[in-house]
């Protein structure tokens, strides 16, 4: 495979199956339980695009499991920790706000493997947006604590969002096989301030933005998240069951 | 319990087109749209359905279980209200 097209894929695996892990943590501990099935099934939606595209790229549990954090080429959004439901909350949307109109504009790539990824992707995110739109509406629309956390929640990460729009290699823009993020910009404004104005929250002002992720550059949180999810392989390798 | 904040709600399903929706359950929610939702991620997680209903349990009028002798069992004594007694003509085939 291309090395263009290698860390690309990396990059949108990576993103899929950190956050779907950050979502699997909340296993046992969410608020309710229909929402703790409602987390696991993204989780598992997401843990499944993860799937297809680390085996397209190469050896599935090789990519998931034996890379180290510096190879690890996710968004820093994704990996932010779960922090109390209403940065889980907000952390999904930011995320699927981008993510639902990106896997859209995907099933148009040229790359015939990523284009039904992209089929299957795009169903799913569509309704993870639903689902984290409506809470994160009701969050801050509900009482003063919900409203304080979810705002403080969208605050924290807001400095995270930019680097969603960051280009992918330029011959895969050529190429039709990537889309350029800066093109869902409109769309992702549009979402974020129609469900921030129905939930009372105000719109973080843009300023600097982190970046590093798709680079390997990650916070130090990536690192723990890693050391849970690796540890069998490590400890057992090639185990299986 | 948080049940001001999250009433129950029934849940029902339409299997596919064509059949009636199903009492499967109930689900916690503050609202309605939310009770959808809840429904959906914890009723259809296997391919169950292609329709949802959500009902607030407080809408449903239930009978009362210490009727049920007066209201039920003189039922149990009519089994010519099953339409089982007619002699079917070998002409009509299976009905």
């Amino acid at each position: 495979m291309d090395p263009a097209l290698f860390d690309h894929v990396l990059g949108l695996a990576d993103d899929a199956l950190v956050l779907g892990h950050r979502l699997s943590e909340w296993c046992g501990r969410a608020p309710l339980l229909e929402e703790e099935l409602a987390l696991g099934n993204i989780a598992l939606d997401l843990i499944g695009t993860a799937r297809g595209l680390y085996q397209y790229a190469g050896d599935e549990d090789a990519l998931a499991y034996l890379r180290d954090a510096g190879a690890y080429r996710n968004l820093l959004l994704v990996e932010q920790p779960n922090g109390d439901f209403a940065v889980t909350i907000a952390r999904q949307f930011l995320y699927e706000a981008f993510a639902a109109p990106f896997w859209r504009a995907m099933t148009g790539s040229t790359d015939a493997a990523l284009a039904g990824i992209a089929a299957a992707a795009a169903g799913q995110a569509a309704y993870h947006l639903r689902h984290s739109g409506d809470w994160l509406i009701r969050l801050g629309d509900g009482t003063a604590e919900s409203h304080r956390r979810a705002q403080d929640a969208l605050d924290g990460l807001w400095m995270f969002t930019g680097e969603m729009f960051e280009p992918p290699a330029a011959p895969l823009l050529a190429a039709g096989i990537a889309i350029d993020p800066a093109r869902l910009r409109p769309e992702w404004d549009a979402t974020v301030d129609r469900v921030l104005a129905e939930a009372t929250l105000a719109r973080p002002p843009s300023g600097w933005m982190q970046s590093g992720g798709r680079r390997g550059r990650h916070s130090e949180h990536l690192g723990y998240l890693l050391a849970e999810m690796q540890f069998l392989q490590r400890a057992y390798p090639g185990l299986a069951w | 319990m948080s049940e001001p904040l999250s009433p129950l709600w029934e849940v029902f399903v339409r299997a596919r087109n064509g059949l009636a929706h199903r009492h499967v359950g109930s689900v916690h929610a503050a609202d309605a749209a939310m009770a959808l939702q809840a429904a959906r991620d914890v009723y259809t997680r296997r391919d169950e359905g292609v329709s949802l209903w959500v009902v607030p349990s407080a809408a449903i009028t239930a009978s009362d279980p210490a009727d049920a002798a007066a209201w039920f069992e003189p039922a149990s004594a009519k089994p010519y209200r099953h339409p089982s007694f007619y002699e079917v003509p070998d002409e009509v085939g299976h009905m």
